[in-house]
């Protein structure tokens, strides 16, 4: 008898332990599954859809899903890797993400997700949104152009600092962040650049000011191995 | 008691006082507020959220969320059109603009005396006698030419809607053929006395035995889900009504609970009895407001009646009541997490499922979600026993369905038939004009055309939450998924990418067709798009939202292709509209300054 | 979808470049190829291009169009190359996605020019130019594919010689083309 139990990932085993989603425990076992909302440390929001899987036939969300024994997890088909690339494609013409003016580049997850799955085109009309940009902050700016609604700002300002500074409002497209403060800008929140609010965001939408372009094109997170790769090298972290 | 600012800080005191400054009952207090002027100001906004002690951007989630509430000053009279293609058959967008030039004041503004805002929204319910509007929130059906005009003279004259004529405010009915539930007489309190004589657990047995399914469309098995929820572990659980009928062409609920409420209330105190929820709560959509007070003044009346309150019909520790959350524009409640989300006072944005809400879901407690039909059923279960059922119905889907039928047909209404009933015979019923379709279960359900009519209303062949629209031969099917595709965009939470950006670009792509500007490539592109929101969308609407294209496209392709342009490619926006600003600020018009061919 | 075929290389390759509301970068990065070019010259010919100097474009194989959609000019020389292309490229940012030319999506297009023209200061004021010469501004930027029928996309900003050769050499020789990681980048 073993303490673990597996499930088949393509075919392959992995092993995980109770509680665990498909996600954690596939990443766990270094078999990446693209995602992009997830993050360890916050509970599974489940909203960008890049990590569905087809569970014993049916589709979900690999973070949401919970693993049990015996279940056959296809991820790695050309079906779902096609699905995915149109999602990306969906989120690349609703926002504007000018990959060349932003910091993030290089280091962000919409980008490094586009690039493994090779997405070459946004396909779609763009939306081109007017979203206003609030750079009130004297430590941070916020980009509303570049945000995918994961809410991990949200998540992290509520359940890590404590402070409750961002909030999804809206419905549909008109779907934003706001802030949570009379004015609506971050300036009149008690929001730090310490926050964890002020590191997770996987696009380039929260940036810290001043550091623009601080690492050079070729030694950025994602330049040397894809995050795909990153991934399966991280085997055994908590990821 | 902290003081609110704003405009009207006392009316806002009584409305928070009201609600016990509860942060669960925002929904409530922003509809209430916003009665108050009409629309939610600034100041109104940052006193609730002191009041609730909550952030701003908190109640501003809630309150941009719902089509009902207003951020900027509407009219004294806010006057809604109801978009449904139902209503559109029935001429609502000529009434509409001729209402529109006589104030004129155009689509979603306020006129320049503030004395009327115009708008459409998203079905009201009222498909069999449409066109319908709401004037502040209450329903006015069969509208005509003359009908606007003379609600144009009133609001001219600024008559309060309470004193506009009632024949106004008349909802018919329109029950057309009445089978076991309607055609039968109830006496209040008469399913509880039995089942209290069976007992919970021989009533739940019987529930069983009857196979009875929900009725909202997902067809859960009723006796099950009671039992899950009466076995979850809680101190405290809740009855959902699901009044949140928004699935457009759908309305029996609206009859049911105009018509027999005793049945609805009485079918919540039985889930109650078995399960050992004390608390019920309806979730009424804000388009039936006018249902409020009548059905407050039932509970009552139930209350005095010892059927609903403390030890009902004297049993000792029965204690069950019911309460009304009203809400406020957003068809994604009737998904039961999301309908859950907005009993909390927050945006109806679907939850994760699991833990399903028979185990974690009002207030995280074990809540039962039931279809207002459904909990009519339960009473006839207590009254007849489960097996009753029996021989009734098909074998999957047991006992009788209520549609309602609207549409191209001689008798739009409510039509009771056993499960398992032709598509055939209910157009026969209901007098069809010609039919070339039926769209069966709303916007989010199937569209046959007439090789299907020989198929059977019941979750085994065609499934229905009850709408049954009728479309006669010379109907523009293109037009109808355009319509729902319209109707997913505005109705979509956003909370996923597939459906909120999917909604989105199908809709533009509909109309990129209906503008003559589309091809063979739109149509291949609508195809995917609607696989992808199949496949990875949250919740049912987006996993819908593309079945009536796909379904019309597969089965109308006629009514697309007459419509596009034989070319390989249509940019996908107008070349010359687009060199109009440009134009206008130089002052140009020469040839150059145009692009006006397609080559 | 067309491809290029070794069959039909008895003849040379025709190819048409051009850029529309670009900055050249990507006709930089395609010269970046260096050495590879003579390679290049011996299988392929240039039709309408910056380097042939031809103004308007013949019957070709490949069109390279770089830069996105700003103005009517653009308009018509992309669709004379889409006419005349069996294949057709987009090559970089701009003609993928906009570019930078697209951030000026969210800025009113009439107050723009009002702004450059007739606001200007010591008693300049004039009015926005009216020549029927001038490339009439569309009121947003484009990428190609908004505005005709693309086969193939190469983004970058720009992208680098070695993906341009490997995206044109997998085409010219019927491959399938792609663009894997760390040649495929956005910027």
């Amino acid at each position: 008898m073993t303490d673990f139990e597996t499930f088949l990932l393509d075919g392959r085993p992995v092993r995980f332990t109770r509680g665990q989603t498909i996600l954690e425990a596939a990443l766990a076992a270094g078999h990446y599954i693209p995602n992009l909302c997830h993050h360890p440390e916050f509970r599974p929001h489940g909203s960008c859809k890049l990590c569905t899987v087809k569970v014993n036939g049916r589709l979900g969300a690999a973070c949401t899903v919970k693993a049990m024994p015996g279940q056959e997890v296809a991820s790695d088909t050309p079906e779902l890797n096609g699905t995915r690339r149109v999602l990306l494609q969906m989120l690349f013409v609703e926002g504007s993400h000018f990959c060349p003016g932003c910091e993030k580049s290089g280091a962000c997850k919409l980008q490094a997700l586009a690039y493994d799955l090779e997405m070459l085109t946004p396909h779609f009309e763009h939306f081109y949104p007017s979203r206003p940009i609030d750079a009130s902050h004297p430590d941070v700016l916020i980009d509303f152009n570049r945000c995918i609604m994961c809410e991990l700002c949200v998540r992290a300002s509520r359940e890590v600092d404590g402070k409750n500074v961002f909030a999804l409002a809206g419905r549909g497209t008109a779907s934003h962040v706001v802030i949570n403060s009379a004015s609506g800008k971050l300036v009149d929140t008690d929001f730090a650049l310490s926050d964890k609010a002020a590191h997770v965001c996987p696009v380039g939408a929260i940036l810290p000011k001043r550091v623009g372009f601080a690492v050079p094109i070729g030694e950025r997170l994602y330049d040397v191995d894809s995050i795909s790769t990153q991934a399966e090298k991280r085997v055994g972290e908590e990821v | 008691m902290t003081k609110a600012a704003g405009h009207h800080p006392t009316e806002l005191d009584v409305v928070l006082a009201r609600h016990g400054r509860d942060r669960l009952r925002l929904v409530q207090i922003l509809r209430e507020a916003q009665e108050i002027e009409g629309w939610i100001p600034p100041e109104t906004v940052a006193a609730i959220a002191r009041a609730l002690d909550i952030g701003v951007g908190e109640v501003e989630s809630t309150l941009e969320f719902y089509s009902f509430f207003y951020r900027r000053p509407r009219g004294a009279y806010v006057v809604l059109f109801s978009d449904n293609i139902t209503d559109r058959m029935l001429g609502n967008r000529s009434i509409f603009d001729h209402l529109a030039r006589r104030f004129g004041v155009r689509r979603g503004e306020v006129s320049s005396d503030g004395l009327v805002s115009l708008d459409y929204c998203s079905c009201t319910g009222l498909c069999d006698q449409g066109p319908a509007i709401l004037v502040n929130g209450v329903a006015i059906p069969k509208m005509t030419l003359a009908r606007a005009d003379q609600i144009h003279d009133l609001i001219r004259s600024k008559v309060p809607i309470t004193a506009w004529p009632k024949e106004f405010f008349q909802i018919d009915h329109n029950i057309r053929r009445a089978d076991m539930l309607l055609g039968s007489p109830f006496v209040p309190g008469s399913a509880l006395k039995a089942a209290i004589a069976m007992g919970p657990e021989a009533f739940l047995v019987e529930v069983k035995r009857s196979n009875l399914r929900g009725r909202g469309g997902a067809g859960f098995t009723t006796g099950v889900k009671w039992e899950a929820a009466k076995k979850a572990q809680g101190d405290e659980r809740f009855i959902v009504c699901n009044a949140d009928e928004g699935e457009p062409g759908t309305f029996k609920d609206r009859v049911l609970m105009q018509y027999y409420p005793e049945r609805v209330i009485e079918g919540m105190a039985l889930a109650g009895f078995v399960t050992g929820a004390r608390s019920g709560l309806i979730y009424l959509r804000g388009e039936y407001l006018y249902l409020k007070t009548p059905l407050e003044e039932k509970f009552a009346e139930l209350r005095a009646g010892r059927l609903l309150g403390r030890n009902i019909l004297g049993v000792e520790g029965f204690d069950f009541d019911v309460e009304i959350h009203m809400g406020a524009g957003a068809y994604i409640c009737g998904e039961e997490t999301a309908l859950i989300e907005s009993l909390e006072g927050k945006a109806g944005r679907p939850r994760i499922r699991p833990p399903f809400p028979v185990v974690c879901g009002y207030k995280n407690k074990p809540t039962v979600v039931n279809n207002v039909e459904t909990l009519c059923k339960v009473t006839e279960i207590a009254l007849q026993g489960g097996a009753t059922y029996e021989g009734y119905g098909t074998k999957q889907s047991t006992g009788t369905k209520i549609l309602s039928v609207s549409g191209d047909v001689e008798r739009p209404g409510i039509y009771e038939f056993p499960f398992g009933v032709r598509v055939n015979q209910v157009l026969d019923e209901a007098g069809a004009r010609n039919p070339k379709a039926v769209q069966i279960s709303g916007a989010s359900g199937a569209c046959l055309g007439i090789r299907e009519f020989g198929r059977r209303v019941a979750f085994e062949d065609v499934p229905t939450a009850g709408a049954f629209m009728v479309f006669g031969e010379d109907r523009d099917m293109f037009e109808v998924a355009r319509n729902f595709a319209h109707f997913f965009a505005h109705e979509s939470c956003g909370f996923c990418t597939p459906c909120r950006v999917g909604t989105a670009i199908q809709a533009k792509l509909m109309d990129k067709i209906a503008n003559g500007h589309g091809t063979q490539y739109e149509m291949a592109e609508l195809t995917h798009l609607r696989e992808v929101m199949r496949a990875g969308s949250h919740c049912g609407l987006g996993q819908t939202a593309g079945a009536a294209i796909a379904d019309t496209i597969g089965k109308f392709r006629e009514d697309y292709e007459k419509r596009l342009a034989h070319k390989d490619f249509e940019p996908a926006f107008d070349l010359d509209a687009a060199l109009a600003r440009a134009r206008s600020v130089s002052g140009r018009d020469d040839a150059a300054s145009h692009i006006l061919d397609h080559a | 979808m067309f491809h290029v075929a070794p069959t039909t290389r008895k003849r040379k390759v025709r190819i048409a470049t051009t850029s529309l509301s670009g900055c050249f970068g990507c006709h930089m990065s395609l010269l970046d190829i260096d050495e590879r070019l003579l390679a290049l010259a011996e299988i392929a010919e240039f039709d309408r291009s910056p380097i042939t100097d031809i103004k308007h474009c013949g019957p070709c194989d490949i069109a390279i169009v770089e830069g996105g959609v700003c103005n009517a000019e653009n308009v018509h020389v992309l669709r004379e190359l889409r006419a005349n292309a069996k294949v057709l490229v987009a090559l970089g940012a701009c003609a993928v996605n906009g570019g930078l030319p697209a951030q000026r999506n969210h800025v009113d297009v009439g107050e723009c020019l009002a702004r450059v023209y007739t606001h200007r200061s010591e008693g300049q004021a004039g009015a926005v130019p009216n020549d029927p010469e001038l490339p009439l501004l569309l009121d947003k930027v484009h990428p190609i594919n908004e505005v005709v029928r693309v086969d193939y996309f190469v983004p970058g900003c720009p992208p680098s010689g070695d993906a341009i050769w490997k995206y044109l050499t997998d085409l010219i020789d019927g491959r399938i083309p792609r663009l894997e990681h760390p040649m495929l980048h956005f910027d």
